[in-house]
């Protein structure tokens, strides 16, 4: 069973992603959704919205941190950028799961988002996917046992530390599976 | 106008599931917003409560104004042009607003027809009572689809009508045979590819949130429970007693818009709400959601 924090955002995508790959998922709104769960989504959203609602329940932060201690956490644009180490930006917490720095709206306001193909280095079966950037952050620095598992234009946009992955970009809106099954396998 | 387009539109409607847009006419509201949680904010230069009182044309806000509040936060920033105003829709987009809202709250521009929505690279959300409005919204090029309620009322009963009433249309085309999807699509004026995928789908093809009259944090858990999947608050959090306390508790019942203990909670906090009005009393030339269909 794999959660999906549903504080704010898109995480209605994330479900039917999970679905295709046969993982029941549930929704996660507090401390205790985490007690029965075997990995963690943290969606796209707004990360000051969400940094609101996590802050709410004073238990809330530490019990991700603690759950990412033995337990994969996959997070796209806002989840990237609150599993950063540091993202500069006092309006939005930091839970510092995985070894990097993110840049909150880096490419600019939504005429900026875009659609595009990716490929991930490394993998035998090297096929493409789609993938959407809105409004989204940027990497600014990875950490040296962090993977660049994915670039755009030379900048890293997917990364993998330990069993974590993050990206800036969103696999769900275009209903890829690959990211998840990198992270949580297929069931 | 690529698909492409359309669907970098959509994503960002997909991600304010969830959350409260804000109306806001200054920067110290946008950055109370921000702080209480809004997921996005409005920026007009009056509320719809004021727009309602004051009477008059009313028009795309100040560029000015808008730039101020964009420099101010850090999250999405909408702003509304006046129905079928293209070239106010055009300056909007020069301005990278975030999300345009061709909306009956500003004085309609064109009688006959709304703007054609696909050429733009910025978002549009629109309001709709009834599915044949929204699919028509859809077929245009809006991204986004929200009830129009009565805007400025503080009364809640016109967006629960609207609500009520595109979610029971889309039960009723649900699993329809081709023969009466037809005669639907002629009746709404839309192509029956439109109809076609509600009927498969048993929803919209974009996020479908509420708007017009909503002021306290259980009208925000109705309307969420009714359907919607995001909220617009208008004139309801700075009109009322305690901006920063009502934004924020709004905020904590959509979230938790189907646990009632916690809508309790977040309410315990909250002085009076906006000074509501009954519709029957609105003369019928000033209802807002008269304006374009």
């Amino acid at each position: 069973m794999i959660g999906v924090l549903a504080l704010q955002g898109n995480f209605s995508s994330h479900v039917k992603v999970l679905g295709l790959l046969g993982h029941n998922s549930k929704l996660v709104k507090s401390p205790k959704d985490l007690d029965d769960i075997d990995g963690l989504i943290i969606p796209g959203g707004e990360s000051t919205t969400m940094t609101k609602l996590i802050n709410r329940d004073k238990k809330f932060l530490k019990s991700i941190q603690l759950f990412s201690k033995n337990h994969p956490i996959l997070g796209t644009c806002a989840g990237l950028i609150l599993m950063s180490k540091d993202s500069f930006d006092s309006k939005v917490i930091n839970l510092g799961i995985i070894d990097i720095e993110s840049t909150r709206n880096a490419y600019g306001r939504q005429v900026h988002s875009f659609d595009t193909e990716l490929s991930l280095k490394h993998v035998s079966n090297n096929d493409s996917f789609k993938a959407s950037f809105i409004r989204a952050p940027k990497i600014s620095k990875v950490g040296k046992n962090v993977e660049v598992i994915c670039t755009h234009n030379d900048l890293p946009v997917a990364i993998k530390d330990g069993m974590h992955v993050a990206t800036t970009f969103h696999p769900e809106l275009k209903n890829e599976t690959i990211i998840h099954r990198l992270c949580f396998g297929d069931k | 106008m690529s698909d492409n387009n359309f669907k970098v539109k959509v994503g960002l409607a997909e991600m304010l599931k969830g959350g409260v847009i804000m109306d806001v006419t200054n920067v110290e509201q946008a950055k109370i917003a921000e702080e209480s949680g809004a997921a996005s904010v409005m920026a007009l230069e009056r509320i719809p409560a004021d727009i309602r009182a004051d009477g008059g044309v009313s028009r795309m806000s100040n560029p000015h104004m808008i730039k101020e509040i964009q420099d101010a936060v850090s999250i999405p920033v909408m702003a509304k042009c006046r129905i079928g105003h293209f070239a106010e829709a055009q300056v909007l987009q020069a301005l990278e607003v975030d999300f345009i809202d061709e909306s009956e709250v500003l004085t309609p521009a064109d009688e006959e027809h709304h703007i054609y929505k696909h050429p733009f690279k910025a978002p549009f959300v629109c309001g709709a009572r009834n599915l044949g409005e929204a699919l028509r919204r859809i077929h245009e090029g809006a991204a986004m689809i929200r009830t129009k309620g009565e805007a400025g009322s503080g009364n809640i009963v016109e967006a629960v009508r609207h609500m009520k009433m595109i979610v029971s249309e889309i039960e009723e085309i649900k699993n329809c045979n081709e023969k009466i999807l037809k005669e639907k699509s002629e009746e709404m004026r839309v192509p029956i590819e439109l109809v076609k995928y509600v009927s498969d789908n048993g929803k919209i093809p974009v996020p479908n949130f509420a708007a017009g009259g909503i002021a306290t944090p259980a009208d925000a858990s109705l309307m969420m429970q009714l359907g919607a999947e995001s909220v617009f608050v208008g004139s309801g959090i700075f009109k009322s007693e305690d901006p920063k306390e009502r934004a924020y508790a709004i905020v904590e019942a959509v979230t938790n818009f189907d646990n009632p203990k916690e809508i309790l909670t977040a309410s315990y906090k909250l002085k009076d709400a906006m000074k509501g009005l009954e519709i029957s009393e609105i003369p019928e030339e000033q209802l807002l959601q008269k304006r374009g269909d």
